[in-house]
C-alpha cells in the first residue's frame, strides 16, 4: 500500500471547499513557511526532498528553483504549467478538480521560497470549468488572508491569477507556455536564456508543474528528509499515475516511487490487470515516451523486475528501456494494431508541430501519411525505412523537444514491433479493415522484437 | 502548411460585431490584472470572450474589435486566433462536438463512437449539419483518458460514453437548442 501524501484526503467529503481542507490540515505549510522558515530553509528542505518535475522532463526541483536570478528591483514569478496535454496523461485534472486548495497552498509556499509576489496559474482551454474551481478557490483563499498583503503578519504579499490557454500541446512546453502568456503564439524560445533568467516578461521565472507544487504541501510539513525516505536512490517520494487505455481499473493512482510495474499492471490496488485479452505492450509516461512490449516492461532485458522510478523505466536505455515521463499510463491488449497507434500519435504530433523548425514541421507531417498509408493497406516495401530515416532527422535538431517527442513513439514501435509493420505491408488486405488484429491477434515474435 | 497556421474567413457571415457592455467591462478588468504595460496577456482570455459573443467563432470584425478594445495590431491578434485550436475560424453550429480521437482514447473506442457520430448526424469531422445544430470535430488528447471515449462539447466533459449514451446526449441538446460555449459558467 502506497503512502498518500497528495491524495490522503481526497475522498474526504468538503475537501474542495476552504473549510474542509483547512480541517484536514490545510494551509499548515503556509504557517510553517512564513511564521518560522525563511525562504532559504524553504528551498533546503525542497533540495533535500530530492523531488523531480512532474510533468515529464524529472529535473531536480530544488536546483531549479537556485537557478532562480535575483537582480536587485526586477519582480520573480512562479509560472503553475497546468497545460497538461501529454495523451495519457489526466493527474493534474484530477487534483485540480478535487483539491484545488492544494495547488494554491503550494503555490504561495513556494512562490515565498523564490521571492515571487505574483504567480500564474496557465491552465488549458479545454480546462475552462477546472479554471473556475481554481477560480473559486483562489477567492475564498483571498477571502481568509492566505493571499493578498502581509499574509498572515509575514510582512510577504502575494497573488495568484488563473490564465486559460486555447488549445496548443505545445504550450506545456515552458518558454512557449510563456510566449502564451503574453498573448502570443505558442512559439518555443531558444535556449539559453532560461527562464530563470529571463522568463515571462523577461523577468526571472520558474515555470512548475501542478503536481510539483502540490508536492512541496508535505515536503514544507513534514522536512525534506521525510519526504526523501519514500522511493529509491534519486526518484523519491510519490508520484502521480494516470491510468488508461486497456486495463480493468483506469483512474489516477499516487504511488511510491519504486514499486514494480508487475504490481502496478496487475496489483487491484491500481490497474487491476489488462483488460479481456492478453497484454501486448505499454506507453507508460505520456505519448512522447518509447512504447515497449509488455515482457519488457515487466523485466529488464537483464531479466530484473522493473519498478516504477525514473531509473529503472529507462533502464536499457532505447533499445529495451522507455521513460516515466509525465505518468500517463496506457497499457494495450492483443486486439490493439501498433501500426495504427503508431500513426495516431504521428498525426498528434503532426497536428500539434508549432511549425517555427523545419524537420519538426515538415517530418511529422510525412511521417504521418507514410504511417496512414500503411495502416490503411497502401504501404510500401521501402516505407519503414523512410520512416526510419524519418524520425531519425528530426530527433534533436529542433528548438523544443517537440521533435524528440514526435520521433520516439515512431521509433521504438519500429524497433519493437517491425514485424508488425512488415505484416501491413505483406497483408494490404487484411489491414484494410480497421479492426484487422480484433478477431485474429497479430502473432508477435518477441525473439525478433527485442532484438 | 502547418497545422498551427489556419486560414481565417473574410467573406462568409461577417456580419458587425461589438462587445456587450458586460463583456467589455470584463475585458477591461482582464487587461488591468497583468504589470503595466502588459495587457497582451489577456488577449487569449479576451479572444474566448469574443467567440461566445460571435455565435461561436471568430470573424474578422470580432478579431478587429478585440484588436481595438486592446489596442492592437489586426495582425497580432489574427496571427493568434489562427494558432490556437479551441479557436473557430469559420461559422460553427449551436453546438460543437469535441470528439477526442488521440491514443488512449482510441484504444477505449473512440473510432467507433466518431464514426457513429459521422453516420448519425450525416457529416463528416470538421463538418456542420446542414439545420446548423451540430459542428463535429476530432480534437487532440482532452486529459479525459481515463472516462474514454468522452466528447466536449461548450464546458463541458461527456465521459465514459457508449453508442447510447451519446445518442441520448445529442437528442437532448437537439430538444434544448441552446448554443453552448467554452466560457459557460
Amino acid at each position: 500500500m502506497s503512502r498518500k501524501l497528495l491524495f490522503e484526503h481526497i475522498a474526504t467529503p468538503g475537501i474542495r471547499g476552504l473549510e474542509g481542507y483547512r480541517a484536514n490540515g490545510g494551509y499548515r505549510s503556509v504557517e510553517k513557511a512564513l511564521r518560522t522558515m525563511s525562504p532559504e530553509a524553504v528551498l533546503e528542505e525542497v533540495k533535500k526532498s530530492g523531488l523531480r518535475g512532474r510533468g515529464g522532463a524529472g529535473f531536480p526541483t530544488g536546483l531549479k528553483w537556485s537557478f532562480l536570478a535575483k537582480p536587485e528591483g526586477v519582480p520573480r514569478y512562479l509560472v503553475v504549467n497546468a497545460d497538461e496535454s501529454e495523451p495519457g496523461t489526466f493527474k493534474d485534472r484530477y487534483l485540480m478538480e478535487r483539491i484545488p486548495h492544494m495547488l494554491i497552498e503550494g503555490m504561495i509556499t513556494s512562490s515565498f521560497a523564490m521571492g515571487a509576489h505574483t504567480s500564474y496559474i496557465y491552465i488549458r482551454g479545454e480546462y475552462f470549468y477546472v479554471a473556475r474551481i481554481i477560480e473559486q478557490a483562489i477567492a475564498e483563499a483571498r477571502a481568509a488572508g492566505w493571499l493578498g498583503k502581509n499574509i498572515l503578519g509575514s510582512g510577504f504579499d502575494h497573488e495568484i491569477h488563473v490564465q486559460v490557454g486555447a488549445g496548443a500541446y505545445i504550450c506545456g512546453e515552458e518558454t512557449a507556455l510563456l510566449e502564451s502568456l503574453e498573448g502570443k503564439r505558442g512559439n518555443p524560445r531558444i535556449k539559453p536564456p532560461f527562464p530563470a533568467v529571463m522568463g515571462l516578461y523577461n523577468c526571472p521565472t520558474v515555470v512548475n508543474n501542478v503536481e510539483t507544487i502540490a508536492a512541496v504541501v508535505p515536503i514544507v510539513n513534514d522536512g525534506g528528509e521525510e519526504y526523501a525516505k519514500i522511493g529509491i536512490g534519486k526518484s523519491a517520494g510519490t508520484k502521480l499515475i494516470s491510468a488508461g487505455g486497456n486495463v480493468k481499473r483506469p483512474g489516477v493512482y499516487e504511488i511510491d516511487l519504486g514499486i514494480t510495474c508487475d504490481e502496478f499492471i496487475n496489483s487491484d490496488e491500481y490497474c487491476g490487470g489488462v483488460e479481456g485479452r492478453a497484454f501486448k505492450a505499454v506507453v507508460p509516461g505520456g505519448s512522447s515516451v518509447p512504447i515497449i512490449p509488455y515482457e519488457l516492461f515487466l523485466k529488464t532485458a537483464t531479466g530484473e523486475s522493473r519498478l516504477m522510478t525514473y531509473e529503472s523505466l529507462a533502464d536499457g536505455g532505447f533499445a529495451t528501456g522507455t521513460m516515466m515521463g509525465s505518468g500517463g499510463f496506457y497499457a494495450y491488449n492483443d486486439a490493439q494494431c501498433i501500426v495504427r497507434s503508431t500513426w495516431n500519435h504521428a498525426r498528434f504530433y503532426s497536428h500539434e508541430s508549432c511549425g517555427q523548425c523545419s524537420p519538426c514541421r515538415e517530418g511529422t507531417g510525412w511521417m504521418e501519411k507514410i504511417l496512414h498509408r500503411l495502416e490503411h493497406g497502401e504501404g510500401r516495401s521501402e516505407d519503414i525505412d523512410l520512416l526510419w530515416d524519418v524520425q531519425r532527422k528530426i530527433e534533436g535538431n529542433t528548438i523544443c523537444p517537440l521533435g524528440d517527442a514526435a520521433a520516439w513513439p515512431v521509433a521504438s514501435a519500429i524497433r519493437h514491433f517491425r514485424d508488425e509493420f512488415e505484416y501491413h505491408i505483406r497483408f494490404p488486405q487484411k489491414v484494410k479493415d480497421p479492426k484487422h488484429f480484433e478477431k485474429e491477434p497479430f502473432a508477435r515474435n518477441p525473439k525478433f522484437a527485442t532484438a | 502548411m502547418s497545422a498551427r497556421t489556419r486560414p481565417i474567413t473574410t467573406t462568409a457571415g461577417t456580419r458587425p460585431f461589438a462587445f456587450s457592455e458586460a463583456a467589455l467591462a470584463e475585458c477591461k478588468a482582464l487587461m488591468a490584472r497583468y504589470p503595466e504595460g502588459r495587457s497582451k496577456s489577456a488577449l487569449i482570455p479576451i479572444l474566448h470572450i469574443a467567440q461566445s459573443e460571435n455565435d461561436g467563432w471568430l470573424s474578422v470584425n470580432a478579431m478587429d474589435a478585440v484588436a481595438h478594445v486592446m489596442g492592437l495590431q489586426h495582425i497580432e491578434v489574427y496571427e493568434v486566433a489562427s494558432f490556437y485550436s479551441m479557436f473557430n475560424l469559420h461559422p460553427v453550429g449551436t453546438y460543437v462536438l469535441d470528439v477526442c480521437r488521440t491514443a488512449p482514447c482510441m484504444l477505449r473506442g473512440s473510432d467507433d463512437l466518431i464514426a457513429h457520430l459521422e453516420k448519425k448526424l450525416g457529416v463528416h469531422c470538421g463538418e456542420t449539419t446542414k439545420d446548423g445544430m451540430f459542428t463535429l470535430k476530432g480534437v487532440e488528447c482532452l486529459g479525459s483518458c481515463g472516462t474514454a471515449p468522452m466528447l466536449q462539447c461548450g464546458a463541458g466533459y461527456h465521459e465514459k460514453l457508449t453508442i447510447e449514451s451519446a445518442d441520448a446526449l445529442i437528442d437532448a441538446l437537439r430538444a434544448r437548442n441552446q448554443r453552448t460555449n467554452y466560457t459557460d459558467q
